[in-house]
């Protein structure tokens, strides 16, 4: 913690001189409507203020500046990380303003939005950014005044004596206090003293979203930029010859270049570049496998059907379980590839000159985009600023630098900046999609209906361990193996939205619904048994909370009426991942012989919830998610082509089709744990299992709307 | 190319390109005005939804040469200061993810209560679902719509 309580001032007016440059900055609402205060623009206010850490500066007006350090592409990490060191130097949330934060690995960690993990990782950092700066304030208003700091109280900025009733506001004592030393340990607020966390905080970028202002790296502009599209070669296929004739010759092109088996157009603006690349003639060849759906199917039967498997776990003797059991049962579920889409399709502006470079987009993963580019042009890090803009959505997709890369090569060659945009067919035809996975299930009962033996297979296409070997059920179960078993292909592939467990969750929760139905026990009863058997004596090791599992299970029971309302068909299905636990149940009504998807209940523990609007709207918009994928979402290839293209044939959900939704929290004091994705795995699952009990069909493939078994049962889905 | 004279949110503009750009790029590329997003550019998803004479239209396929003296409004153009009633109530609902869908929602959304200032749940869920928002926030989409009509009453 040392380097975060230290002042760098050094460090702290570089931030903020970039920042002032920068397009991308937060306002509070509630500021700009406070009568008594003049707005004064964000530049304006840094021009004046003081910088206390890497997150914090405070102007002598009283303004309270916080950096938000990483990437905000939907997960309410600018708005909920700013509440933190808000609370802790106990600010008047109205006086706050949020600024974007560059790439800078000096002043931060971790700058990455992935694997839900920004605020277990930042929490502590972000409470003691605001609790330091405090404890100066507090400091230097003890000195003005001549009075302990002991004494001395804060509330909404002010600095109150109340033996003398003289009171000091944070911006009068700001300069003073950001020239005395941060100390090294600091108190933090007992959790029950909190103001500002747990209070519904709106998105600081709400109105400059909702009116229109430049935000995504799609808004960005350049005067003097060059505009370019990429044709990026069929998986497994590599550049054999190019015909740029007809496209060179559309108005507005500059011109058409090669590069490492792409084609670019580039030109004054987007619809030149449209418009040529359609006129483009290229031939390609086969350079390493080139696969179709087709071949993936029999590709997972030979994986599946294999000697070979890499062992992830093993406990007791899984054979001699599977000879003795009275009842073996054996499913097959599958995935498909899926796409991220996120709405803004993948973009970067690079400015590469001499000795330096410019780069300013949506990138998840800005120190990696500076690194793939120093790494591409030779030149060391510390040459290459990145800025970091809003993203319209990224789902795991704007983890790569791929896109980040090809605006860098162009910018060098064209010597000009350019912004590279990828038209949506590029962005679904473009690689690195969530791969596709076939799991292999098998369980042993006894007489009595006990699980004794279990087996999972899971063979992926590009998916590395396609398992979670040490999750739940793992630990409730004596004898156990899992295996994983990958096929290579030059299809790319790339973490989506709760990795893995995005599709493990949905089939391992309905085959364990399958499991526990031919073992004639209640899902809910089935599972708490499996967990009382994991608490008590545990198999083997396990990585998660047996009693936050029990916890959310069993709340979920109880705010969906688990099992007491004889009209519902109700599926259950829970899920750990990303440090939380979410159980959800979802309800089918019969209408008129058909089943209706009327509900869904998440119940959800990720240790305190800081923004409680910005936690639904990572709950519900995982299940929104999770539901609109399971159900409708499927990328298929024709000689490594996909074959869907856009959203007119790939299907993704839409209002209508969204059910109710109520989301709860656990109430505890743990530290927060991942939210961006915890609630989607369960939902598939959910789903499924409720399906099940209305109908008898079991949906063990996704997307659902393309089995036959779904063709059979009409399921309703609507909003209302 | 050719030149083209644009009424867009009470200002006339003027610009020269080809005659089959679609609006999207010519408010986007040629004037700045960013606001209005590119998404499937097949009419698809709106996020590109603006309002021709007061009826939301997707622009990503709308050629410039096609609109002759009609009236456009874009998201920048819907109010004055950002204070029309469904900006208002997006902003009470918290209605936003990402955002980058959320521009085209209030469009749509704002088209439909000037037609309709009392939609029902079913007419709201009628004409928003012609809008994508891969972040799923379709509740509270349809919850501002509420909201925002009840404001204009």
């Amino acid at each position: 913690m040392a380097n975060l309580t230290k002042t760098n001032r050094r460090d702290f007016l570089k931030i903020a001189a970039m920042a002032g440059g920068g397009l991308f900055i937060g306002f509070n609402l509630s500021s700009c409507e406070s009568p008594k205060m003049k707005v004064l623009s964000t530049e304006e206010i840094l021009s004046k203020a003081l910088g206390f850490n890497s997150y914090l500066s405070i102007s002598p007006e009283g303004h309270i500046v916080i950096y938000s350090p990483n990437p905000e592409l939907g997960q309410n990490i600018k708005t909920s990380f700013p509440m933190i060191v808000a609370e802790e130097l106990d600010a008047d949330w109205k006086d706050v303003r949020v600024v974007q934060a560059f790439l800078d690995t000096e002043n931060y960690e971790r700058q990455v939005t992935g694997g839900s993990g920004a605020m277990p990782h930042s929490w502590e950092r972000l409470r003691k950014a605001g609790a330091t700066a405090r404890h100066m304030l507090v400091a230097a208003a003890a000195a003005r005044l001549e009075v302990p700091a002991n004494s001395l109280t804060t509330a909404n900025g002010v600095i109150f004596h109340k033996d003398s009733g003289k009171k000091l506001t944070y911006g009068e004592v700001a300069t003073e206090a950001s020239l005395l030393t941060a100390p090294e340990e600091v108190p933090l607020k007992d959790i029950k003293d909190f103001k500002i966390i747990g209070t519904p905080i709106k998105n600081v970028d709400n109105q400059s979203m909702f009116t229109g202002k430049p935000l995504f790296g799609l808004d960005f502009y350049r005067e003097g930029m060059l505009h370019a599209m990429i044709q990026r070669p069929p998986f497994g296929m590599k550049l054999k010859s190019v015909n740029d004739v007809a496209a060179k010759g559309v108005k507005g092109i500059v011109d058409v270049v090669t590069f490492k088996n792409n084609v670019a157009v580039v030109g004054n603006s987007t619809w030149p570049l449209i418009q040529a690349r359609k006129l483009l003639k290229i031939e390609y060849e086969p350079e390493g496998g080139v696969e179709s759906s087709s071949d993936h199917d029999r590709i997972f039967k030979e994986l599946l059907d294999g000697k070979e498997a890499q062992v992830m776990r093993n406990d007791g003797d899984v054979a001699l379980a599977f000879k003795n059991a009275a009842q073996v049962i054996k499913s097959e579920y599958q995935c498909p590839f899926l796409s991220h889409s996120p709405m803004e399709p993948m973009n970067f502006f690079a400015d590469v000159r001499a000795d330096k470079v410019e780069l300013v987009g949506p990138t998840q993963t800005p120190d990696r985009a500076r690194n793939e580019t120093a790494e591409l042009l030779g030149i060391p890090p510390e040459n290459i600023t990145v800025e970091l803009t809003r993203l319209g959505g990224g789902f795991g997709r704007r983890l790569r630098a791929d896109f980040v890369v090809e605006a860098v090569e162009l910018s060098k060659m064209m010597n000009a900046p350019v912004k590279v945009t990828w038209s949506r067919e590029d962005d679904m035809t473009g690689g690195a999609y969530r791969p596709a996975v076939r799991y292999r299930f098998e369980a042993a009962l006894d007489e009595q209906g006990n699980m004794i033996g279990y087996k999972l297979r899971g063979a992926g296409i590009n998916a590395g361990n396609s398992t979670r070997q040490d999750n739940f059920p793992s630990g409730s179960v004596d004898n156990l193996l899992i295996e994983s078993v990958e096929h290579k292909s030059t299809i790319t592939t790339n973490p989506w939205r709760a990795p893995i467990t995005n599709f493990l969750a949905y089939a391992e929760q309905a085959f364990l619904d399958e499991v526990a139905f031919a073992a004639k026990k209640d899902p809910v009863k089935f599972r708490l048994e499996l967990l009382e058997r994991a608490k008590k004596s545990p198999v083997g090791e396990i990585k998660y909370d047996v009693d936050r599992m029990i916890g959310v299970i069993q709340l979920a029971a109880e705010k969906s009426n688990w099992g007491k309302n004889g009209n519902l068909h109700q599926g259950f299905s829970v899920y750990y991942s990303h440090r939380s636990y979410v159980a959800q149940v979802a309800d089918v009504e019969m209408n008129q012989g058909n089943p209706v998807l009327k509900k869904i209940y998440a119940v959800t523990d990720c240790g305190i919830v800081v923004n409680p609007t910005g936690a639904d709207q990572q709950v519900r918009g995982g299940i929104v998610d999770g539901m609109g994928h399971a159900m409708f979402s499927n990328l298929t290839f024709e000689n490594g082509v996909p074959k869907q293209k856009n959203f007119d044939s790939y299907r993704l959900i839409r209002m209508k089709e969204v059910p109710e939704i109520e989301v709860h929290f656990v109430q505890n004091e743990i530290d927060p744990t991942g939210l961006g994705e915890p609630a989607l795995p369960p939902t598939g699952g959910a789903i499924a299992n409720a399906i099940f009990k209305a109908t008898g069909k079991r949906l063990r493939s996704q997307p659902f709307v393309e089995q036959q078994e779904f063709s059979e049962i009409n399921l309703e889905l609507r909003m209302t | 190319m050719a030149n083209f004279n644009l009424q867009i949110n009470g200002k006339a503009h003027e610009v020269d390109v080809e005659g089959d750009t679609p609006l999207l790029w010519v408010l986007r590329d040629h004037l700045g005005l960013v606001g209005t997003k590119y998404s499937c550019g097949i009419s698809q998803c709106g996020a590109c939804t603006v309002h021709l004479n007061g009826e939301a239209v997707t622009s990503c396929m709308l050629p410039v040469s096609s609109i002759g003296s009609d009236k456009i409004t874009t998201i920048e153009g819907l109010s004055e200061e950002g204070n029309h009633p469904v900006q208002e109530a997006w902003n009470e609902v918290d209605v936003a993810q990402c955002g980058y869908c959320q521009a085209g929602q209030i469009m749509v959304a704002a088209s439909l209560l000037k037609k309709n200032p009392s939609p029902s749940t079913e007419e709201i869920e009628n004409a928003m679902n012609r809008n994508i928002c891969r972040c799923g926030t379709y509740h509270r989409i349809r919850e501002a719509v509420a909201l925002a009509s009840s404001k204009l009453k």
